[in-house]
């Protein structure tokens, strides 16, 4: 029997017969492979895999352990979901965007050095970025470029950390980074690293790529989008920054930055996007703990998070998919005719709301116990008014305005059946880990001693849920979304790079042409003036050195003319070749 | 079942009868709050009976309140075509 089948392969090879592949056989074909990989990940024992050396380093493909194995079955799960949801697409693109997607996240969690993490760290950036490109329209592309540009300067970042941190570590096998846990004795390396991580999970100030690019996804692409690179980044953090102290701040301050903006916000999407930046403050101040049950209920609400989470954008993707519309200020009145899609929505918003017996129940408070246990006060508070924004935004404001409210009299039915169904399936997945949270529990790096169903708990979360309700239904019109935008920390380099633009265009063209002017007008005129004098000092009988002499001006002033062609693919080119002669004399030197 | 469920929630005629509802649920929380047993209290809100109420529907109108005036007063909303 064969002990370990990497499901990374399994979806990045898988997606090569998807675009041959006809009606009912790629609908089968596309829930076999995520059911082969969740086969896959349940049959798989803890250990090292395809171990090896490149280029004088140790290489390790895939090391499997708990905390490993539990963030592959959600992976998996939430593939067979997606997938579900996403049948009814005609066109082959995004389905093999989206494999290559899921299959690079699965590679970044068993990646046992930096390497293979890197490599699949960008395999996830460009796959996850055609599901943006693949909704079209201006707005689409526009988005999709600065989400990638984004993800690969933070690649670059991250590649300089791990470069650094291999030197000065003399390994490249991915594990806790030493002196992490103690701030102020990290190298420059460790911090590259945790900044490349830090902006994959979003954290403010590096969290506009999210809000920004998820919106404009495709209805299907976005529901992929925010299950694999947060949670993904969350996995990396930790098992590289476990009881970093830092990390406890900004996910504190990243939990109420989401909720904050989520009261701005028009485009129902958006809005959830703003709820994954919050829900990833409680992981991301989890790992900052660093106490087994803090890094237990992090793992625990990332598992619990990616389905419900999946659940809303579902919900909103189907809301979109038959109207045709996003904006709140546009939405109202659906529940009349999509009743199934309004229940199925609502089960996802108690969810992450953190209703009893509603999955976020058992997860969330795994984290705020922890933080109250590690005398965390401000934190513990932080926390519990961001649970209170949450339920607010996700079960209160976006469900009212979107389904209830106004009735804007919108045409509208339910969605295509195998969206009902992927929705219905992590439905039932929100209630029951929710109900039963002890397989969950088992899955879990360290052992459980946490009870989430204790009288006071219960009553604590309904009363803090209910009462927000109170101010919700009291303080309604304060609500009412307006039709604005929202400036986030993208304003920078959307207005930098207009800045950057004006600059290139005016000044920087000006002072280029003056300079090739200068060249034209008076430098080469000036050498073939010496040239002239020079020949003609030659015909008055001196040194024919100085003939010669002349002569190499002139032919030296004729090459750097054609060298200056201002074409700027050739410059471009010029700095590829100069980048593989780089990194090619640096190999060797490593060597 | 499920549309008339999300049609209790919806429909202008059962308004009375939700609003009933919502307020019973809210006085049973905090009866339920009082009568629970608090054997474990790390910190001075875990002995207040009604804390969490209190505390949720504080938070509530917190949050509407700073992100709306951060909004309008400090600038971050902006009209749809301010990055056009």
């Amino acid at each position: 029997m064969i002990e370990f089948v990497h499901p990374a392969l399994l979806f990045i090879l898988g997606a090569v017969p998807i675009p041959f592949l006809k009606g009912s056989i790629r609908k089968t074909y596309l829930v076999l492979i995520p059911a082969l990989a969740i086969a896959a990940v349940l049959a798989m024992e803890p250990g090292s895999y395809g171990a090896g050396r490149f280029i004088g380093q140790e290489i390790l493909f895939a090391k499997v352990d708990k905390l490993s194995i539990v963030f592959a079955t959600v992976f998996t799960i939430m593939a067979l979901i997606g997938m579900v949801y996403a049948l009814h697409l005609s066109q082959a693109g995004q389905h093999v965007a989206a494999f290559v997607y899921v299959g690079s996240a699965l590679g970044v969690v068993f990646a046992g050095d930096y390497l293979t993490l890197y490599l699949f760290w960008e395999g996830m950036a460009f796959a996850s970025a055609y599901l943006v490109f693949a909704q079209g329209g201006e707005r689409a592309i526009r988005a999709a470029f600065r989400y990638l540009m984004v993800h690969v300067t933070g690649g670059v970042a991250l590649l300089g950390g791990i470069v650094l941190h291999g030197l000065a570590a003399g390994s490249l096998l991915f594990g806790p980074i030493a002196g992490g846990a103690l701030a102020g004795t990290m190298d420059v390396g460790g911090y590259l690293i945790l900044a490349g991580f830090l902006l994959n999970a979003a954290v403010p100030p590096l969290n506009a790529w999210l809000t920004d690019a998820y919106p404009e996804a495709t209805v299907t692409g976005a529901v992929f989008m925010s299950a694999f690179t947060t949670k993904t980044a969350v996995y990396v953090l930790a098992r590289a920054f476990p009881g970093t102290e830092l990390l406890v701040w900004l996910g504190a301050v990243m939990a109420l930055y989401g909720v904050i903006y989520a009261v701005l916000e028009n485009d129902c999407r958006r809005l959830l996007a703003y709820h994954i930046v919050s829900q990833v403050g409680y992981m991301v101040a989890g790992i900052g703990i660093g106490t087994e049950m803090a890094v237990n209920g992090a793992t625990s609400h990332a598992f619990a998070h990616i389905l419900y989470k999946a659940l809303l954008f579902m919900g909103a993707g189907a809301v979109i998919e038959v109207t045709g519309r996003r904006k709140l200020t546009e939405l109202g009145g659906l529940y009349k005719t999509m009743p199934l899609t309004v229940a199925l929505y609502m089960v996802g918003a108690f969810a992450i709301s953190a209703f009893p017996f509603f999955s976020g129940f058992v997860t969330k408070s795994m984290v705020i116990a922890a933080a109250g246990q590690d005398h965390r006060a401000l934190v513990v508070l932080a926390l519990t008014m961001a649970s209170s924004g949450t339920f607010l935004h996700t079960g209160l404001k976006l469900p009212y305005y979107m389904f209830f409210g106004t009735d804007r009299k919108l045409e509208a039915r339910e969605p295509p059946r195998n969206m009902l169904v992927a929705m219905g399936i992590a439905a039932v997945f929100c209630i029951v880990i929710g109900v039963f949270p002890e397989p969950l529990y088992a899955l879990l790096p360290y052992p459980v001693a946490f009870e989430p169903y204790t009288g006071v708990h219960v009553t604590e979360s309904l009363g803090l849920l209910m009462f927000t309700a109170l101010g919700f239904v009291l303080f309604l019109k304060a609500l009412d979304p307006e039709n604005t935008i929202s400036i986030d920390t993208d304003w920078f380099y959307r207005k930098g790079a207009r800045a950057f633009l004006w600059l290139a265009e005016k000044p920087l063209a000006r002072y280029e042409k003056a300079v090739s002017n200068v060249s034209d007008t008076l430098a080469l005129p000036l050498l073939h003036g010496t040239a002239r004098a020079g020949l003609r000092v030659d015909l008055n009988g001196v040194d024919a050195a100085v003939n010669g002499f002349a002569r190499a001006i002139l032919s030296g002033g004729g090459a750097l003319r054609r060298l200056q062609t201002g074409v700027v693919t050739h410059y471009a080119l010029a700095m590829i070749a100069g980048v593989i002669a780089a990194i090619a004399v640096f190999a060797v030197v490593w060597q | 079942m499920i549309k008339r469920v999300v049609d209790f929630f919806g429909d202008e005629g059962h308004a009375r009868s939700r609003r009933r509802l919502f307020y019973m649920v809210l006085a049973l929380i905090v009866v339920a709050d009082f009568l629970v047993p608090r054997e474990h209290a790390e910190y001075l809100w875990d002995r207040l009976p009604g804390w969490s109420a209190v505390y949720g529907f504080g938070s509530c109108l917190l949050l509407i309140f700073v992100s709306k005036f951060l909004g309008h007063q400090g600038g971050l909303m902006r009209r749809e075509d301010y990055y056009d």
